[in-house]
C-alpha cells in the first residue's frame, strides 16, 4: 500500500513561485522609467509584430516581460476594462489605480487557483499632468502590486538594472538622455548569465534590437506614442539600420 | 459594475469574459457581455404607439478637394417646430484620419458616434494597426443596421463618414440609408433635412481643382442655402458667434477648423449674401 502523499501548502506555493520567477528570468528585461516630459519605455525585443510594450487607455500604457501568450491575454483583458470603463463612465474615470487593481486580483486568483501560474510580470503606468501625479505599478505573477517611484525594471536582469538605476536615474533627464541610460543598462546586464563574464565584449543595442514608447505629458488625449525608426536612430545617436525581422519576443 | 462580475474566483479581478479570446471589436464585445450600454438599448419597438418626440439633427455636407475631404454641418436641432438646441455638434472627429457627421435622431445618433470612436481605437489598440478606410466604413454600417428596430419607430440615424485614404492619398465619403446600406460617394454628399438644397448648392459650386480653404468655404456655401430652404437648418449666427463645424481631413489627419479661422470666412460669406441672397451666379453660355 501507498503511504498518502502530503505535499505542505508551503511548499506548494514556493513550488509555484519558483516555477514563475524561473519563467520570467529567462526573458530579456523591460524598463519603465520616468523623464522630464513623461514616462519612457524601452525593451529589448527584436520583433516588430509581437509587442511587450502596448497602449491600454488616453494616459495608461502596460509593460510586461515573461510567456507573451499569458501577458497578451493580460493586456487585451486590460484594453476592454479601459475602454468599457471610458464607455460607460467618461474618458477620465479610467485610471491606472484601478486596472493595477484589477490585475493584481486576477494574477492573485491565477496563482492560488491553478496549478501552473503565469510566469509574467507587468508595469502599469499613468502619466499625468505633472511628474508628481505619474504613478507606476509593478504587478507580480502572485498578484502582488507595488507603487513604485521614477523607474521600474523587469526580467532577467531586473536586479543589477533596479540597483543601477538608483544611482543614475534622474526625474529632469531629457528622452535623450533617458533612453541613453535605459539601452546603456539593457546592453550591460541584459545578456544571458552565462555570458556576462568579464571576458565577454561590451554589447550594443542596435535600434532593430529595441521596441521604445513613450507616454508623452505634453499631448493632448492620447498620450502614447510608439519611437521607432528614423526617430529611434536619432535619439540614440545612430544610423538607422532597422530590417523587418521578426523574432520571438522572449 | 457589470465589470466585476466574476464567473469563477472572488475579488474584483478580471471577469472571464474579459480574458477570453474573441474578436477586436469593441461593439461585439460589448453586444456579447454588456448589451445594456449600446446606443438604443432599452429602447424597444412597441407596434401602434406613436414614435417618442425626440430632438433631430439636420443637414451636414461633405465635399473632396484634391488630397482631402471636408465636412461641414449647421448647428441646429429641431423638436417638431421647437429649435431644440442652437450649437449641437453633428460633425466629429471618428480617428486620426476620419470623421463622422449625423443627421436624424441626435440622442441614439451621438451614443452611436462615440461607440465607433472606441471601436476604431479598441481595434487600433489591439492589433496594433489602424483598420483600412473601407473597413471603417463597413463598422459604421453594421452599427447602423442595429438600430433598424429604432429606424422602423421613427428614431433614425443617417450617417456620412470621410476620410483619407492612406493607400489612393486621396479623401473619400461614404453615404449610407437606415438599413445600413454604404455607399461611397464621389465628389460632395449631403445629409439630413436640408441636405436636397445644400446638395443642389454643392453640385453648382463643387471643382475639381479647390484647395481646402476653398473646399470649407462652398460647404458654407451649401449650408447656407439648406438653411435658407429648410427651417430645421441653422444659418451662422452672427450674433452669437455660433457657426458651422468644420473638419479637415487630409495627408496630415484630422483637423478641426477653429471658430477664429471661421469667423472671416463665415462674415464675408453673409456679406456676400448680403448684396446677392441666392448666392454666386454660376455662369451659362451667352447667347
Amino acid at each position: 500500500m501507498s503511504v498518502p502523499f502530503y505535499v505542505s501548502p508551503e511548499q506548494i506555493i514556493k513550488d509555484k513561485a519558483d516555477f514563475a520567477r524561473k519563467g520570467i528570468a529567462r526573458g530579456r528585461s523591460v524598463v519603465v522609467m520616468q523623464y522630464v516630459s513623461g514616462i519612457l519605455f524601452v525593451a529589448e525585443n527584436p520583433s516588430r509584430a509581437l509587442h511587450k510594450i502596448s497602449e491600454i487607455y488616453d494616459r495608461i500604457a502596460f509593460a510586461a516581460v515573461g510567456k507573451y501568450n499569458e501577458f497578451e491575454n493580460l493586456r487585451v483583458a486590460g484594453v476592454r476594462l479601459a475602454d468599457v470603463r471610458g464607455y460607460s463612465y467618461d474618458r477620465r474615470d479610467v485610471t491606472s489605480r484601478s486596472l493595477a487593481n484589477a490585475y493584481a486580483q486576477t494574477l492573485g486568483t491565477i496563482f492560488t487557483e491553478t496549478a501552473k501560474p503565469y510566469e509574467v510580470e507587468l508595469t502599469v503606468a499613468e502619466v499625468g499632468a505633472t511628474a508628481a501625479d505619474d504613478q507606476l505599478y509593478r504587478l507580480t505573477f502572485d498578484g502582488s502590486v507595488a507603487d513604485e517611484h521614477g523607474f521600474v525594471a523587469m526580467g532577467g536582469s531586473a536586479e543589477p538594472i533596479t540597483a543601477a538605476l538608483s544611482e543614475r536615474w534622474n526625474e529632469n533627464a531629457t528622452l535623450e538622455a533617458s533612453l541613453a541610460t535605459a539601452v546603456d543598462l539593457l546592453a550591460t546586464h541584459g545578456a544571458a548569465p552565462a555570458t556576462t563574464a568579464d571576458s565577454t565584449p561590451r554589447r550594443t543595442l542596435t535600434p532593430a534590437q529595441l521596441e521604445v514608447a513613450i507616454l508623452d505629458r505634453t499631448r493632448p488625449r492620447r498620450t502614447f506614442r510608439r519611437v521607432n525608426g528614423q526617430r529611434l536612430a536619432d535619439l540614440l545617436g545612430v544610423v538607422d539600420d532597422s530590417d523587418e525581422a521578426a523574432g520571438d519576443p522572449n | 459594475m457589470s465589470e466585476f462580475r466574476r464567473g469563477r474566483g472572488s475579488g474584483t479581478g478580471l471577469p472571464d469574459a474579459y480574458l477570453a479570446t474573441g474578436s477586436s471589436s469593441f461593439t461585439e464585445f460589448l453586444a456579447a457581455h454588456d448589451p445594456s450600454l449600446l446606443p438604443g438599448a432599452g429602447l424597444t419597438y412597441a407596434s401602434g404607439v406613436p414614435p417618442v418626440q425626440a430632438p433631430h439633427g439636420t443637414t451636414v455636407v461633405a465635399l473632396t478637394f484634391p488630397g482631402g475631404a471636408v465636412m461641414a454641418g449647421d448647428r441646429r436641432a429641431t423638436m417638431g417646430n421647437i429649435i431644440a438646441q442652437r450649437d449641437i455638434e453633428k460633425v466629429f472627429q471618428a480617428d486620426e484620419w476620419s470623421c463622422v457627421g449625423i443627421a436624424g435622431t441626435a440622442g441614439i445618433a451621438v451614443e452611436m458616434v462615440r461607440l465607433f470612436q472606441v471601436e476604431l481605437e479598441h481595434y487600433e489598440k489591439i492589433e496594433g494597426v489602424t483598420l483600412s478606410l473601407e473597413g471603417k466604413a463597413n463598422r459604421l454600417s453594421i452599427m447602423l443596421r442595429g438600430n433598424l428596430t429604432m429606424a422602423m419607430q421613427g428614431l433614425a440615424v443617417i450617417p456620412m463618414f470621410a476620410g483619407h485614404d492612406e493607400d489612393s492619398g486621396q479623401g473619400r465619403i461614404f453615404g449610407y440609408d437606415v438599413t445600413g446600406g454604404r455607399y461611397e460617394e464621389h465628389r460632395h454628399h449631403g445629409i439630413g433635412s436640408g441636405s436636397m438644397f445644400a446638395r443642389g448648392s454643392l453640385k453648382k459650386l463643387w471643382r475639381e481643382d479647390l484647395r481646402p480653404e476653398q473646399a470649407v468655404e462652398v460647404a458654407l456655401e451649401a449650408l447656407y442655402d439648406a438653411a435658407d430652404d429648410d427651417s430645421a437648418t441653422g444659418g451662422p449666427d452672427l450674433a452669437r458667434g455660433i457657426f458651422p463645424v468644420v473638419a479637415q481631413v487630409d495627408a496630415d489627419g484630422f483637423r478641426r477648423w477653429g471658430e477664429e479661422e471661421l469667423d472671416p470666412i463665415v462674415r464675408s460669406l453673409v456679406a456676400r449674401r448680403s448684396e446677392r441672397p441666392d448666392g454666386p451666379v454660376v455662369p451659362v453660355s451667352e447667347v
